[in-house]
């Protein structure tokens, strides 16, 4: 790598924003030819919005633009192809239904006389593929091969045309161990013919395998760069998190509510599924909230869900009271009083267009089958019990839900599954998209719920949080559980230096 | 063998169990007089299945076919009438029906609304103006119409292959050109497959869709020309309901309803075993011509079933969200 050469691309200034939010505000960017360069950051920091402005998906409102010296205009997605720069993104963006051969060469079969010459066509996907030496038939439909086959298609794809910069967005996120060898292995050949790759991971291990250099952004801002080996994990780790993290003021929880030396009410024992979870050792006993914590795509939902049954365990066993169980699906864990608030509360959790009162009732109605109905009169006054007993601010119980803001939607997230009477609740990320107030409360609840003799399990991606309200916190990092802390040990330092450790 | 083929093989399974089932049960059903019938018989349905091939492999349906032929016919009958050359009437129905055509696919993809509803739209429109035109059947009397229904190339024993049957393999022979010999094909099989991957990949989206329902416009007139000339006539209730013998012949020949898998060739096979069908009833004589109806009913049924089944494991690897 030549770094005293002029760089490939150097974005400068770079400026976007979007309604009520500052994406992106004066973000710097360079990347040198023939470099793996890692773009690191949580959850809103502008890696993804940074991304589309090079690969013209969206304009930057401000800042410029320079590929090999000059600056370019990038004004749509062909016309950043058309300069070189391709991107395959972690959703493989190719036709399933299509074969190989066909998804290679969409809009650039060879053609004779207005009609596509396909011995021609299909010797050019072979040569495309035999360049990245991937063997696999190319007559096969794309959709019946390996996540890992597809995703080097798209990158053969991107590469069969010519190309200055390849940018992969979390190319790896649904890869095994062996299929991420194979692909940076291929990565390094790529490199090395002096094209530079734009690498977008939550796998911080990943980083330290492949790449040569780290930017990360935080909040829209540029955090900081450097070579890998300057950049030492606990700085990178920091340096995302981007806290100030020797302060903890916040209150710790009391362990009284904790029932000594009973059996847990839920143990996860080396549960896990491939492809998704490495096994995880996990329990919780009633009265006592254990925390999930680890960067963005470190498994904190996947392992909230496996506990849920929302995706099912392909390893280990989940025990409950002591004794093992298998669920095969949400309704059955439910039937023995689980309860599990979701993450995305738009998508998975709420229907926006009924009432309060009837999203309200959902789990409960649920619980008692569908022919004993729940009386109107039964309805009205346990959504009135929930709304006082909760303080969720809404006029009347029959406001649509969609109406209500962030912090009382999950309130009644909440409130339908305590009507429920749940054991063991499992929350993901209940502060997420709600404002202060409203996260304080949160907080309050599951303190108070745990008190009352709930088991939860918390997934949350705000360390002071974590650190609020957890008897024990589980460490994860990229898909596997690293460490677990407990009682006093627990500090946003130890934990920060357990997701940085190797 | 690949999955995606299965569908496509089982229909010819199928075609030939029914022949084969044909030739032992009864006598004089494997002549190519009983072929050159079912040929002659199925031609217009089987020319408006091959131009609803793109539509559905696109992942769309047009519910205007049937009215499209009838409308045809009865413009065409009017027309000549009138002292129109039959080909020129053809010729300017060609023109509409491309417009018409463009036009639906145009506000299928630019405002996003239901193919369905579009071209519900549209049946509803052209069979209204089978009655603007007309109320009552008009023949068709032209020296150039008698000769195409006379037309006969014989076959080897009894049979021959007609008019109809030659203007249903010529347009076999250009949907199979256009599908599977350019870039438009590609990108129809591309769009149906998956459209937003499509669109990343640099494929016309839009203009591919508007294609589709022009190119099935198109389709829709010559088997209205067909249907017309065949029966020297034009009749504003004519082939009410073969938008759905249409759509019954791709399916049965292997495309899939959600778009993007299927070939040409086996809409004719699926077209042909619906009029094998059709003559097995016939020839049997002591069952009523409603058994037609239940038996590609329930044939119908078996196949959206096996293709169902099929596709699950094709696309079970790749996108488990998405199947």
């Amino acid at each position: 790598m030549d770094v005293s050469a002029r760089p490939r691309v150097a974005m400068r200034g770079i400026t976007k924003t979007f309604p009520g939010v500052k994406a992106l505000d004066g973000v710097d960017f360079t990347l040198q030819p023939g470099e793996v360069h890692a773009l690191l950051g949580e959850n809103g920091a502008g890696k993804s919005t940074l991304i589309k402005v090079l690969t013209g998906v969206l304009q930057a409102d401000a800042g410029t633009v320079e590929l090999d010296g000059k600056v370019v205009r990038i004004g749509s997605p062909a016309q950043a192809q058309d300069l070189g720069i391709n991107t395959v993104y972690q959703e493989v963006n190719l036709v399933p239904t299509l074969s190989v051969a066909e998804n290679l060469t969409l809009e650039r079969q060879i053609t004779r006389f207005g009609l596509v010459d396909w011995k021609k066509t299909t010797a050019r996907a072979e040569a495309a593929l035999a360049r990245l030496g991937i063997a696999v038939d190319v007559g096969r439909s794309l959709g019946s091969c390996s996540l890992a086959v597809q995703q080097l298609v798209a990158i053969a794809r991107a590469l069969d045309r010519e190309t200055r910069v390849l940018v992969l967005d979390e190319p790896t996120a649904s890869l095994d161990a062996r299929e991420v060898e194979r692909l940076f292995s291929v990565l390094s050949d790529i490199r090395a013919r002096g094209i530079s790759i734009v690498f977008i991971t939550h796998f911080i291990d990943q980083v330290y395998a492949i790449a040569d250099r780290i930017t990360v952004l935080r909040n829209g801002r540029f955090a900081g760069t450097g070579p890998v080996a300057e950049v030492p994990r606990m700085r990178l780790v920091t340096m995302m998190l981007g806290k100030q993290i020797e302060s903890d003021f916040a209150a710790r929880p009391t362990a009284d509510s904790i029932v000594e030396g009973a059996t847990p009410l839920v143990a996860a024992k080396g549960l896990g599924r491939s492809r998704l979870m490495q096994p995880i050792d996990l329990s919780v006993r009633a009265g006592e909230v254990v925390g999930l914590a680890g960067l963005l795509g470190s498994g904190r939902t996947e392992t909230a869900k496996l506990l849920f049954g929302a995706e099912k365990a392909d390893q280990g066993r989940l025990e409950i009271d002591g004794e093992a169980v298998s669920l095969k699906s949400p309704s059955q864990a439910i039937a023995r009083g689980f309860g599990f608030c979701p993450e995305d509360r738009k998508h998975d959790g709420l229907i926006l267009g009924l009432s309060v009162r009837e999203n309200l009732i959902l789990a409960l109605q649920c619980r008692r089958g569908w022919w004993r109905q729940l009386s109107r009169a039964e309805q009205d006054r346990l959504a009135g019990e929930m709304i006082q007993a909760l303080g969720i601010a809404t006029p009347d119980a029959e406001k649509p839900v969609g109406q209500l803001s962030g912090g009382n939607q999950q309130k009644v997230i909440l409130a339908r599954w305590l009507l429920a009477k749940p054991r063991f609740l499992i929350l993901d990320e209940p502060t997420r998209g709600i404002d202060i107030g409203a996260h304080a409360e949160i907080v309050a609840l599951i303190r108070r719920l745990c008190r009352e003799g709930l088991a939860l399990v918390v997934a949350s991606s705000e360390l002071e949080e974590i650190v609020a309200f957890s008897h024990r916190v589980v460490v994860l990092r990229d898909r596997r559980k690293v460490s677990e802390i407990a009682g006093e040990a627990i500090s946003q330092k130890t934990i920060v230096e357990a997701i940085a450790n190797s | 063998m690949r999955e995606r083929r299965l569908p496509i093989m089982a229909t010819f399974v199928v075609f030939v169990l029914l022949y084969g089932l044909g030739g032992l049960t009864f006598d004089h059903f494997m002549s190519t007089r009983v072929f050159g019938n079912l040929l002659t018989d199925n031609a217009f349905v089987i020319i408006a299945g091959l131009g609803m091939t793109f539509v559905i492999l696109s992942g769309g349906i047009d519910l205007s076919v049937g009215s499209m032929i009838g409308f045809v016919g009865i413009a065409t009958a009017t027309l000549v009438s009138h002292g129109v050359h039959p080909l020129v009437a053809i010729m300017l129905l060609l023109v509409l029906g491309v417009v018409l055509g463009a036009a639906m696919g145009y506000v299928i993809d630019a405002f996003e609304i239901q193919p369905f509803i579009v071209t519900l739209t549209a049946m509803f429109l052209l069979r209204g103006l089978c009655f603007v035109i007309s109320l009552d059947s008009v023949p068709i009397k032209h020296p150039f119409v008698t000769a195409f229904s006379d037309f006969q190339i014989p076959l080897p024993g009894d049979g021959w292959v007609s008019g109809p049957a030659l203007v249903m393999i010529a347009m076999l022979i250009v949907a199979l050109v256009i599908a599977h010999l350019t870039r438009f094909g590609a990108n129809v099989y591309a769009v149906g497959g998956d459209a937003a991957s499509a669109l990343l990949l640099g494929v016309p989206v839009r203009r591919t869709i508007v294609g589709v329902y022009a190119l099935n416009g198109a389709f829709g007139v010559m088997a209205g020309a067909t249907y017309a000339f065949y029966t020297s006539s034009g009749y504003p209730l004519a082939a009410s309901g073969v938008e759905l013998d249409a759509i019954a012949s791709v399916v049965i020949g292997g495309t899939l309803l959600t778009g993007g898998v299927g070939l040409v060739i086996g809409t004719v096979f699926g077209g042909l075993i619906q009029g094998l069908i059709q003559t097995l009833i016939i020839f049997d004589g002591s069952l009523d011509s409603w058994w037609i109806r239940i038996v590609i009913g329930g044939l119908l049924f078996v196949f959206i079933v096996l293709q169902k089944v099929i596709m699950r494991s094709v696309t079970a690897l790749g996108s488990p969200q998405a199947a």
